[in-house]
């Protein structure tokens, strides 16, 4: 067993893993931060990305131990300090860019990172963007223009509706 | 004007917050105190002989609870099936036994052989390496065609043949649409295969099951998209667990398309081994696991054939299917293939004579059930590509060949044994072609054709039979349940609402369009109003949700339990103000008598039927809560026309699509914004299948497509910003909301829409000779019809 302390949301921790434990296991068993969620075994999907020191990472591809030190953010950190959905949040709920709501986590965290080092992206950079993120039930269509929403571009624009 | 609130506003949903912020409680977020975890240990093999299992070493490892084989489970059922199919001879189909874990034989890549329960996951499956599993391979059955010859490999010995049934339909027109086609104008026949798909909602199953030995109750949390019916199957046919001793909650689910619906192995394992082991137990399937035991779709090989006349009037169709099962019957499986799918054959059009014969066969495959559409979509596919081929064939436009043929009268009672009660085709192609800009295709193909691209416009028109269904019809045609749905309206004495519904939420975002539904009707804020589903401790009974019959039947019970709620409270009205229930109106949530300006509000009301200090306590009895149960008069036929546009590249074959346009009739809508959501998730897996899906086995009954690296999805940038509409509007005449179902509509009509439009690409650039590919138009596909 290894001990591992990190910065999670803000707050400090130290638990004890076991080399084999994965960053996502750690948060959602040892942490109980469930919102973080495991949709493969192949490091595919994208419903586990979570921010490592600012860098959106798939935490099914980290081990626990590796992130000793780090500071991490959930989606569970995503929402203003006075508890109302951050920008990306509200667009996604604004634009229906959620169903089951089960690739969500990982979309936002993947949107925020984009939007971090890409402010104003154009549609075909998000699609491309978003190639590690599988959503079954939106078709993406709502996930795009929520993102470019987030990002302050029109919205009209790009939805074809 | 759109509305802000009640039937017809796009209110945002309710849902979303819990989801946004990590706060959604799925099944695997659910842990239970002491809890063990089970690891399935499952065939590598596609057929074979267990010679032994040696499980005395995987004992001794640490944490080992307790390790079960099939010799656990004997005296307990088997995994039922659903739907009794009988064949062209009025014989029941074949149904073999599908044990919980594998009895002597193995019989199809991760069929569940032992479990191992353990302390924790890891030692688990630990454990489960030290299990020896000795077993002979057997030569695996898997094209189906060569499953039904004499002297084939059998998946079942105990089973005459691969033969699951070879049904007929309608049996008595078969020598009527052999001498149509005979003496027809022109016969168009197509072979073609639709593509076996794997259903892959992003959250994979779950099982964690509890039992309190002080009581003799069972706890079951499970991915399910219909609790009620996993109680019923696994209590009344499994384990033999009554229902009021087994309790079924399916909390928040991620996603369903099918795939959720049925009654699986691990479930009523986590429940048995629960009490056997004395503590909770957890089973979490891994992506890998659940390709290779969540019920696959599709997989039909087909015949089609369309008779016409010389004007290119259909005369008559004839098709010849070959649906596979897998290797066990899943839950509606026979189902999917025949009444399902033979009786959505005549499409939108108005051919009289037809007859589709599906041999359903038995393979060494994970078993094949409902996916998003469910037997409508094989049928959408064939008709409508048969269609397109035939407008080539005949040198008429397909537009127009469509137009020729459309069912303009309704109701319409089809030869295929089902009745139409609306439907305007016409208007949802005139609003496709508009919408799709049709009449500037040929100027953007002469763009394409510069930039030496290959540019194809494709179309199709669907009709789908959803809203499933009545139980006096399903009950003859070999269901065996019925398919009504159930609604609770509790009010409270504040004038707050619960309902609780039989239908289920797994990303169709009923706690925002049911409370709607119920607000529209009362005229109080959608916020007084709380949608409870996917407890079968809470909603008294509930089919669960499939087929786009949420709406249709969950929300016909909701109106129908509302209805009876406003009666009461009208009574209760009319005592409060001594007037008569007959002059008592209700509206934006307050009582008011006719004529005059007496009014009271609907807290009042509701508050005097739980504190009935002045109320008519000799006529009815306080409280305010009602159930009804909804039994549908018929199916809700909806429909639509697509259009697709793309663009393909003759030096590799690679298919773009450019655009994508899909017209719909769904009759009333509830929420727009959510429709529209549900058409673009239908549509990407439409063309899912269509440009990149496929479940694929080698020769030996391996699965070659067993995870994300070998499966494709359909990625953000494999699809276009569709143009989605709904605005014609032709209400379903028998139920109270005038709804027709929305959920699988874009599965339906958009894989024919993509094929078509390839092969009019390709025709266009000169590859006459190509007049089908199969799915998924893979550039290599695509690239070796042109080269063929």
């Amino acid at each position: 067993m290894t001990k591992v302390t990190l910065t999670v949301n803000g707050k400090t921790v130290s638990k004890s893993v076991e080399g084999r434990t994965l960053l996502s296991s750690l948060l959602r068993d040892d942490l109980h931060l469930t919102g973080t969620h495991i949709g493969c075994d192949t490091s595919q999907c994208g419903a586990c990305v979570v921010h490592v020191n600012g860098e959106a990472v798939k935490s099914c591809t980290m081990f626990a131990a590796e992130a000793d030190g780090a500071e991490v953010k959930t989606i569970e950190g995503m929402a203003n300090a006075d508890g109302s959905l951050s920008t990306i949040q509200a667009a996604f709920k604004e634009h229906h860019g959620l169903q089951c709501g089960f690739c969500t986590p990982g979309m936002v965290m993947s949107a925020a990172a984009l939007l971090k080092d890409n402010p104003k992206p154009s549609e075909a950079e998000i699609r491309e963007y978003l190639e590690g993120n599988l959503c079954r039930c939106t078709g993406y269509h709502n996930i795009v223009k929520a993102i470019m929403a987030a990002s302050g571009q029109d919205v009209p624009a790009v939805a074809a509706e | 004007m759109p509305k802000d609130e009640g039937i017809g506003a796009s209110s945002k949903r309710r849902e979303d917050l819990r989801f946004l912020t990590g706060k959604g409680k799925y099944t695997d977020d659910i842990n239970l105190q002491g809890q063990a975890y089970a690891y399935f240990i499952r065939s590598d093999v596609a057929h074979g002989k267990i010679n032994s299992i040696d499980t005395s070493a995987a004992e001794k490892m640490p944490g080992v609870e307790q390790i079960f084989t099939a010799k656990d489970f004997e005296g307990v059922g088997g995994v039922p099936c659903g739907w009794q199919v009988t064949d062209r001879h009025g014989e029941p189909m074949q149904e073999p036994k599908h044990p919980v874990l594998a009895e002597g034989k193995v019989r199809h890549v991760g069929d569940p052989i032992a479990v191992v329960v353990a302390d924790s996951l890891a030692e688990a499956r630990d454990a489960a390496e030290a299990v020896e599993i000795d077993i002979t391979e057997l030569e695996p059955v898997l094209n189906m065609k060569d499953a039904l010859k004499d002297g084939a490999t059998k998946v079942h010995d105990d089973l005459t043949s691969n033969l699951c049934y070879d049904w007929g339909f309608v049996e008595e027109n078969r020598d009527a649409v052999d001498e149509a086609i005979k003496g027809a104008h022109h016969v168009t026949t197509l072979e073609l295969k639709n593509n076996r798909l794997v259903a892959n909602p992003m959250e994979p199953r779950v099982a964690v099951a509890e039992y309190d030995g002080s009581t003799d109750d069972y706890t079951l949390y499970t991915t399910s998209q219909n609790p009620h019916v996993i109680r019923l199957l696994m209590g009344a046919f499994v384990l033999g667990i009554p229902e009021h001793k087994l309790r079924v909650v399916a909390p928040d689910v991620g996603g369903g398309f099918g795939a959720k619906i049925y009654h699986y192995a691990e479930e009523a394992f986590c429940t048995f081994a629960a009490k056997q082991v004395g503590r909770p137990v957890k089973w979490t399937s891994s992506r890998s696991e659940a390709f290779m035991s969540d019920a696959h779709g599709r997989d039909h090989v087909t015949k089609i054939e369309l008779a016409m006349d010389k004007d290119g009037k259909f005369l008559a169709i004839r098709t010849d299917t070959h649906a596979n099962m897998g290797a066990y019957l899943s839950t509606f499986a026979p189902s999917i293939p025949t009444w399902l799918h033979g009786t959505l054959m005549a499409g939108n059009y108005t051919t009289p004579l037809i007859y589709v014969n599906v041999k359903a066969v038995f393979t060494n495959t994970v078993p094949v059930d409902a996916y998003r559409g469910a037997g409508r979509p094989e049928a959408t596919f064939q008709l409508e590509r048969v269609v397109d081929k035939a407008a080539r064939e005949m040198g008429i436009d397909p537009i127009e060949l469509r137009r020729r043929n459309f069912i303009t009268e309704f109701p319409y009672a089809t030869p295929v044994a089902v009745e139409y009660d609306t439907g305007d085709y016409h208007a949802t192609m005139d609003k496709l072609l508009e919408m799709s800009d049709h009449a500037g295709f040929e100027k953007r193909a002469e763009e394409s054709k510069k930039n030496g691209k290959l540019r194809g416009f494709g179309i199709a028109h669907y009709i789908e039979a959803c809203g499933i269904a009545p139980s006096n019809l399903v009950g003859q045609l070999g269901a065996r349940a019925g398919l009504y749905e159930s609604a609770t309206v509790r009010v409270n004495a504040t004038g707050s609402i619960s309902v609780m519904t039989g239908s289920h939420s797994h990303g169709q975002g009923h706690e925002t369009s049911f409370a709607q539904v119920v607000a529209d009707m009362i005229g109080v804020d959608e916020a007084q109003i709380d949608i409870v589903h996917g407890d079968t401790s809470k909603v008294p009974m509930g089919m669960g949700t499939y087929g786009s019959r949420s709406i249709a039947v969950g929300g016909s019970a909701m109106v129908r339990a509302t209805e009876k709620i406003i009666n009461k409270a009208k009574k209760i009205a009319a005592h409060l103000m001594e007037a008569s229930e007959g002059d008592i109106e209700l509206k934006d949530g307050a009582f008011t008598v006719a004529g005059t300006d007496k009014s009271v509000a609907w807290g009042d009301v509701t508050l005097a039927a739980y504190v009935p200090h002045n109320y008519p306590l000799e006529d009815i009895e306080p409280g305010l809560e009602e159930t009804a149960f909804y039994d549908p008069a018929n199916f809700t036929y909806p429909s639509g026309a697509y259009g697709c546009e793309v663009e393909v590249d003759p030096e590799t074959g690679k298919v773009t699509v450019l655009g994508f346009s899909a017209a719909d009739d769904f009759g009333n809508i509830i929420n727009p914004m959510i429709v529209e959501g549900q058409v673009h998730g239908g549509l990407a897996q439409g063309i899912g299948q269509a440009l990149v899906e496929n479940c694929a086995y080698d020769e030996n009954g391996q699965l070659l497509s067993g995870s994300y690296m070998d499966y494709t999805m359909p990625r953000a940038d494999d699809l276009p910003m569709f143009k989605v509409d709904h605005s014609s509007i032709t209400p379903c005449t028998h139920n109270p909301l005038g709804v027709k179902g929305c959920g699988e509509a874009g599965a339906i009509g958009s894989p024919p829409a993509l094929v078509s439009a390839v092969v009019d690409a390709l025709q266009r650039g000169g590859h006459t000779n190509v007049t089908h590919i199969d799915m998924p138009l893979t550039p290599d596909r695509v690239w070796a019809a042109m080269n063929s």
